[in-house]
């Protein structure tokens, strides 16, 4: 009888891996193919999408198409302008909407309902509807800079980071996970002495770790995706991002490879702080159960 | 005392050596060519010897890549920022002059008496652009084909009529040669459908609009001509002629690889396939009952509305007409020389030359697309509408739901201003 029940477990795990494993695949072989590609002249690498050579290192393999992606397109100068518009924006939105979170949920004051209330009702608003009008604004907003007062933000980083630093989505995120924290946590805190700022920073933040990743990554994907606003932002080619940089290699008579040699070099930002935030989520909360 | 004297030559003297430079207005000007580095390098050379030819105007430019161009225009004319010099693609000039984008282009009209048609753009009676290139589409078609089809060979004054395409459409589909007798090239959406398209609806004689008016679509696009056309145009695919979905892989290799008999394709992927095989024909379109047609207009410059210095954008455009510029753009991208004293200097496109064809099709076939504010919808339109036909859609009811579609587009505009 034991044998049997071993053997039907060992079946069972058999099928849920072999599924696993195909899902992992699905997911996998785009990714796969986009970077297979990019080493394939476009003759060859249009005659494989009807084979599975399509997802193998087979053929005339050279690292021509990326070096030509760097000819038609100053790419590097694309990933830059994005991670920096990306990180900053990043940062500054956990740092913010975090903290309009920690006043929601833990610090009582009049009407904090119905403006939570009104900034979750945002979160039906598509960017689209507003995009016009926010165009309008910003081509107006006073600026401080090198060059003394002026008016206008296009063409500059700030016009592609502030209009994103705060969202509701970000803020929904922690008033969520902060409504889960202990209140007695708080509570001695406060007893204690400590101040909002010293309760924000020293005992609710160290336990946000899994709503920051969490949010980091959602926000990180939003922002270097950005297209529309830096299309209608954005007319000088050295504050271009690198969706709009995409566009470089859409010409009438279309360079394959170097589409994709050019999108396997702007993934590597995107895997690269999945990879690290990964890391971090798990990090964080084996550090909350140690503590709880 | 000597040295002040010396310090004070020095200086006064650099200040006189550039006040040429200190005296150039600067303008500013955007274009759709980032990510093509031969016509990048083209602008550039134009910009460069444009500067120097003369002490009053510096062109300084911005290059975007053409797919977002368009938005980026609408998006800078929003907000108030729009460059002097711009470039505008013909059927879309209509409708960036009546919102205010663009005003009239102030040359002298004798230098473009002998450019292609479809290389000016004309509105409301004014010239607002001008073009240094057309381009043309062409029935792609190799000799051995032609031959082992027993197919006679369309000329410009003898085009195929409609009877004698679909007979040859039979035949490649009958040989078992070829996966698909035609390459419409339907994996190419947006601007593709009303450029390539439509001519074959105006060569039934339908339109997409009204031209007399402009005021409607009415009885053009949905007439008896008009659904000639579509029921047409869907057996083409119940048929099994060409592909109503086509992998954008066959768009570009296909036709080269020997899938396809014939290819509705531009000059500019002519070179390509004449790469590809040493016996190659461009045809003219063929005839379907009121006359052979293709379409007309590519890129052009203007001046846009809010420029201060319409007097240097229009110096500037003047410069930029001379037939050694558009031999270097024919050359450096293989689109169409807007005169025949610049094909003249071109390699391709010269008396004898392999594309020169494609010069006389511009000249002889070419129709512009309808001339209109509204055509920027209007195209939208038409390719919904062919892309539903062509996946079996009811043809007079996706004609009739076109129509409405565009007549109230052009009430909601107040026709537009005609």
């Amino acid at each position: 009888m034991a044998t049997i029940a071993s053997d039907n477990r060992g079946l069972r795990l058999a099928v849920r891996y072999a599924v696993l494993i195909l899902i992992a695949v699905i997911f996998i072989f785009p990714l796969i193919f986009m970077v297979m590609s990019s080493f394939k002249p476009d003759q060859q690498l249009l005659n494989d999408t009807g084979s599975f050579a399509a997802f193998l290192p087979v053929g005339d393999i050279s690292l021509d198409n990326y070096a030509d992606a760097f000819k038609r397109a100053p790419v590097g100068l694309f990933i830059f302008n994005s991670v920096l518009v990306t990180g900053v924006t990043v940062l500054l939105s956990l740092l913010l909407c975090s903290a309009a979170a920690f006043a929601f949920v833990f610090v009582d004051w009049r009407g904090r309902e119905l403006v939570l209330t009104a900034i979750l009702a945002t979160l039906i608003v598509p960017f689209e509807t507003i995009a016009i009008p926010l165009l309008l604004i910003a081509s107006k907003l006073p600026w401080i800079g090198l060059e003394g007062l002026t008016f206008g933000w296009l063409n500059s980083y700030q016009v592609q980071i502030v209009p994103f630093i705060a969202d509701g989505l970000t803020i929904f995120l922690f008033v969520q996970y902060f409504k889960d924290l202990p209140g007695e946590l708080i509570e001695a805190a406060r007893v204690e002495g400590a101040s909002w700022g010293q309760v924000y920073r020293k005992v609710v933040m160290p336990l946000a770790g899994p709503v920051l990743a969490t949010a980091a990554i959602l926000k990180f994907l939003v922002m270097y995706n950005q297209y529309l606003w830096p299309l209608m932002v954005v007319q000088q080619e050295g504050y271009r991002p690198v969706m709009v940089g995409l566009q470089y290699f859409f010409q009438l008579n279309r360079a394959w490879g170097e589409i994709m040699a050019y999108l396997s070099l702007i993934t590597v930002p995107v895997l690269a702080f999945y990879l690290f935030l990964q890391r971090a989520f798990i990090a964080s909360i084996a550090s909350t159960g140690v503590k709880g | 005392m000597s040295k002040l004297l010396f310090v004070t030559g020095v200086l006064l003297s650099t200040a006189l050596s550039s006040g040429g430079a200190l005296a150039q207005t600067t303008l500013t000007m955007w274009y759709h060519g980032a990510g093509n580095e031969v016509e990048q390098k083209l602008v550039n050379q134009i910009i460069s010897d444009f500067n120097t030819s003369q002490a009053d105007w510096k062109v300084e430019l911005q290059s975007f890549p053409q797919a977002a161009y368009n938005d980026s225009v609408v998006a800078g004319a929003l907000a108030g920022n729009l460059p002097d010099i711009l470039d505008v693609d013909g059927p879309v000039m209509p409708n960036w002059a009546w919102a205010g984008y663009m005003q009239p282009l102030k040359i002298d009209e004798t230098k473009i008496a002998s450019f292609l048609p479809g290389t000016k753009g004309v509105w409301n009676g004014q010239l607002y652009s001008i073009g240094l290139w057309d381009a043309a589409v062409s029935l792609v078609t190799r000799q051995s084909t032609l031959d082992a089809l027993g197919l006679r060979t369309p000329t410009l004054e003898q085009p195929w009529t409609k009877d004698e395409f679909m007979a040859a459409l039979d035949k490649a589909k009958a040989s078992g040669t070829f996966e698909y007798a035609l390459d419409l090239g339907t994996a190419w959406t947006g601007e593709w459908y009303p450029y390539a398209y439509s001519p074959l609806l105006q060569s039934f004689g339908g339109d997409i609009v009204d031209r007399s008016t402009y005021k409607t679509a009415e009885g053009k696009l949905n007439g008896d001509a008009a659904l000639a056309f579509g029921e047409w145009w869907q057996g083409l695919f119940t048929a099994g002629y060409a592909q109503a979905t086509q992998d954008p892989a066959d768009r570009d290799a296909g036709f080269n690889s020997g899938k396809y008999a014939f290819s509705w394709n531009g000059n500019w992927a002519a070179i390509g396939t004449l790469a590809a095989y040493d016996d190659v024909l461009f045809l003219p379109a063929p005839d379907f009952g009121n006359g052979p047609k293709i379409g007309a207009a590519s890129w052009q410059f203007g001046v846009s509305a809010k420029s201060a210095h319409p007097d240097g954008a229009a110096k500037f455009i003047e410069f930029a007409l001379q037939d050694k510029y558009l031999a270097a753009f024919s050359d450096g991208i293989g689109l169409i020389p807007a005169t025949a004293s610049a094909a003249a200097l071109t390699e391709n496109y010269k008396p004898g030359g392999k594309l020169a064809v494609f010069f006389d099709l511009s000249a002889k076939q070419a129709l512009l697309r309808p001339v209109t504010p509204g055509y920027v919808v209007e195209a939208k339109v038409f390719e919904k509408a062919l892309a539903d036909i062509a996946n079996g859609a009811s043809v007079a009811d996706t004609l009739d739901a076109a129509v409405d579609e565009i007549d109230a587009d052009i009430e909601k505009n107040g026709n537009y201003g005609f």
